[in-house]
């Protein structure tokens, strides 16, 4: 495609807010709504449209267990690693009004139906991203009180090792869920996974 | 630390002033002075020292349980007591069989003891005759067992190597 | 139509009263506060029995992440129980780690050589004040004023770069051993840590004038909160919260362990013991942490960073190479781990909440059989019920605040 670029005359913002309002008005013609159009103009999928919107601006559940909380604190907090690049600052403490499940921390076997519960309270399209060792495989602790891995009860779309992951580190694995929501369509989660058979209600629907 | 003279003139006060069979026995193993104290006695000692020794021991500072597995009797429950006063400390040890585990509280004495001594019958299924609250701390309300005694299984599950991979069952079983 | 009641508007005014609502609520309502709640501590659920705005009793329930990690210690070699003690506590992990390292020094008899020894306390007091960061920017974010989160974690940062040289990582470094550090300093890190000390006495006044004199932030701790020493003592608290209440306990100075009689700096206690008092303490901590920390770096002696004991620690690997008996010491401890002669040892130590007190029983084998941490947060966690009780709900939050709970230690 080419892309010609000319100079504007005259003032360049107040001319261009001028030729934006003929553009939505129809009155442009010829060379200059060529023009046009191919200056602003995007041409998309709404379904990718959609994605990037959503990918960019994920809202995280405030939730955090353990040592990865702390590491996951510093992300949102520190100036150095900031997680205000990525859209995805406004932390949320209502599951209804949250998005992003971050699971960071050990999952004990006392937590394990408290997680479900505030998964479930989540609206569609969400996320979760295991941090760490002990919420992706259990760590170090394969004992009695630690369930081994949060994909036992969570269905989980990115991984993060580490015993802390470094902010880095969970950085990369928000980038890459991004990547991913932008490929995937959104379904809902059960169609996504085909996790059926685990709901609460028997009629097949989910009680939160 | 009381040295283990120390430790003798006060396992004698104590046999004096709470009874004979009180004291089992004392052990004082690399600067650590313990005493090894009957479980029915253990709330007048622990009393005697709060109040009446010349030399007393005001605060408890941590009380915890011990599997002592192969050893009877099995269970002991360890009280470290602290003095401020000559930043000094005491342990107090009792030890029961798992068949009967009743220890008398302390947590009217020293109310520290709440958290921790329900902590105790969570982890070794010891009960403390008189503690306002006993349940569990830890584990969920309706555990079974009790996790910390030896004999009880780590849990968790087998690490999966290229040997044993095919004969552990996966979860596409 | 009627005219509506036209009333003049003082006269409105005067029959509003302003007088605190106080006794009239006679119903008592009972909440549930968490484990997942807003309050960034951790996953503590508290059952608050509410009177009006009036928290009448509070009872904490814990154990949400329980992980089971007494029961792990027993089933692994000494030098890996390492890594798992570290994170009961997860803020202050050094202390965990050096807790029991003195334990099992204790049971082995063991020597740390002296510069292990200051090397342990600047990393030790390091650590201090990158807990004390991380308690006064969730605190403050608690109460309102976020702006302590941004400048708390920006400063914390710079600690865990420290670590990082040191250590490898910047949590949980598994830095201590038994018998000392597992390696020494590298070069630049004295250099680093002075500026650190610089900067971070340059920061602190402008923490304190951020919130110390912001009428808002005095209004809701000072006079919160307050609970009699006794009261205290008989709870079991120890740390800043017994500090700030007036009583001047502190380990490092009543018990010197690791080397701690060599400094000097002072012990900040409070008068009132009110929340505002256990904020100043800890923020005086620091300051004095810093001190110990440049008068460590003055001092710092010459010699082995770790016990020369190859019974119990690593031989340096250029040894490995020449002499048959170093390589026999390594096999031994990389497979089986140094045994310990039975015995019990019990070794408290001042970690920034309280007494952190290690136990360890051995058996003769190369596993202990019962390894229990005694932990602050566990004790303190009992006198948030006394702290709550007749104080209004904003009040509670900056008590848990002020607190200063780690449920990783709780929970253990």
């Amino acid at each position: 495609m080419e892309v010609t670029r000319t100079k504007v005359e005259g003032s360049d913002l107040r001319v261009r807010q001028m030729k934006a309002q003929q553009l939505l008005r129809g009155e442009l013609e010829g060379e200059d709504l060529e023009r046009e159009v191919e200056q602003r103009l995007l041409f998309t999928k709404f379904e990718e449209a959609q994605n990037w919107a959503r990918k960019n601006a994920l809202f995280p559940l405030g939730f955090g267990l353990a040592c990865c909380a702390i590491e996951m604190i510093t992300v949102i907090g520190s100036p150095r690693n900031d997680l205000s690049r990525f859209g995805a600052e406004v932390i949320r403490f209502s599951p209804r009004q949250a998005d992003l499940l971050i699971l960071s921390g050990r999952v004990s076997i006392k937590m394990a139906p408290i997680i479900r519960r505030l998964y479930e309270q989540m609206l569609e399209p969400k996320w979760v991203i295991a941090m760490g060792v002990c919420s992706s495989s259990a760590g170090m602790f394969n004992n009695y009180a630690v369930v081994q891995g949060a994909d036992k009860f969570l269905p989980v779309d990115i991984y993060v090792p580490g015993c802390p992951p470094r902010p880095e580190a969970l950085i990369y694995g928000i980038m890459k869920l991004q990547d991913q929501i932008a490929g995937d369509p959104a379904m809902g989660w059960r169609e996504r996974y085909r996790a059926y058979g685990t709901e609460e209600s028997p009629d097949g629907v989910d009680v939160a | 630390m009381p040295d283990a003279t120390g430790l003798e003139l006060i396992a004698q006060r104590v046999r004096e002033r709470i009874g004979e069979d009180a004291v089992t026995g004392t052990v004082f193993h690399r600067r650590r002075a313990t005493l090894d104290v009957a479980p029915g006695s253990v709330r007048d000692v622990i009393a005697y020292f709060r109040d009446e020794d010349d030399e007393p021991w005001e605060r408890l500072m941590s009380l915890h349980g011990v599997d002592y597995l192969p050893e009877e009797p099995r269970l002991g429950v360890h009280y470290e007591l602290l003095s401020m006063e000559r930043t000094d400390r005491l342990n107090v040890r009792t030890r029961v069989t798992a068949e009967d585990p009743h220890v008398p509280t302390v947590v009217d004495l020293h109310p520290t003891a709440d958290f921790q001594e329900r902590e105790v019958y969570d982890m070794f299924g010891v009960v403390f005759d008189g503690h306002p609250d006993m349940r569990r701390i830890l584990m969920p309300e309706d555990y079974e067992g009790y996790p910390q005694r030896r004999d009880f299984p780590i849990g968790g599950e087998p690490v999966i190597y290229t040997f044993n991979e095919p004969k552990l069952p996966r979860w596409y079983d | 139509m009627t005219e509506p009641l036209q009333v003049p508007y003082r006269a409105r005014e005067r029959s509003v009263t302003m007088e605190p609502m106080g006794e009239e609520h006679d119903e008592l309502l009972t909440i549930n506060i968490g484990p997942h709640h807003p309050a960034t501590h951790g996953v503590l659920r508290l059952l608050t029995t509410l009177e009006g705005e009036t928290v009448r009793d509070v009872k904490p329930i814990i154990g949400y992440v329980h992980t089971g990690i007494e029961k792990s210690c027993e089933d692994h070699q000494y030098w890996k129980v390492i890594p798992f003690v570290e994170r009961m506590d997860y803020l202050s992990y050094y202390f965990n780690a050096m807790a029991f390292c003195m334990a099992v020094e204790r049971l082995l008899d063991e020597e740390v050589p002296e510069r292990a020894q200051w090397l342990r306390v600047i990393h030790l007091e390091l650590n201090r004040v990158a807990s004390h960061l991380f308690w006064i920017a969730t605190g403050a974010l608690d109460l309102g004023a976020i702006t302590m989160l941004w400048w708390g974690c920006r400063d914390r940062d710079l600690a865990l770069d420290l670590f990082e040289m040191s250590g490898g990582q910047r949590f949980h470094t598994r830095y201590f051993q038994v018998g000392g550090v597992v390696e020494d300093i590298p070069p630049g890190f004295e250099e680093m840590t002075r500026k650190f000390v610089k900067t971070m006495r340059a920061r602190i006044p402008q923490y304190l004038n951020l919130l110390d004199k912001n009428e808002i932030w005095l209004q809701r701790t000072k006079n919160t909160g307050v609970v009699p020493v006794e009261r205290l003592l008989e709870l079991g608290v120890t740390g800043p919260l017994l500090r700030a209440a007036g009583h001047p306990w502190d380990l490092r100075k009543a018990t010197p362990y690791s080397g701690y009689e060599n400094f000097d700096f002072k012990v900040p206690v409070g008068t009132v013991g009110d929340n505002y008092d256990r904020f100043r303490v800890r923020i005086d901590e620091m300051t004095e942490s810093l001190d110990i920390v440049e008068q460590a770096l003055d001092g710092l002696p010459e010699g082995p960073y770790i016990t020369t004991n190859r019974k119990v620690a690593l031989p340096p690997r250029h040894e490995l190479a020449t002499s048959m008996e170093a390589l026999i010491h390594h096999f031994k401890l990389v497979t089986e781990g140094f045994r310990v002669p039975p015995g019990e040892a019990y070794a408290a130590i001042e970690s920034p909440r309280g007494e952190l007190g290690c136990f360890v029983r051995a058996d003769g084998s190369a596993k202990p059989a019962r390894v229990h941490m005694r932990d602050p947060s566990f004790v303190n966690l009992q006198a948030l019920p006394d702290m709550a009780r007749d104080n209004l709900l904003a009040d509670f939050i900056a008590c848990v605040a002020m607190l200063d709970p780690i449920l990783g230690g709780v929970d253990r």
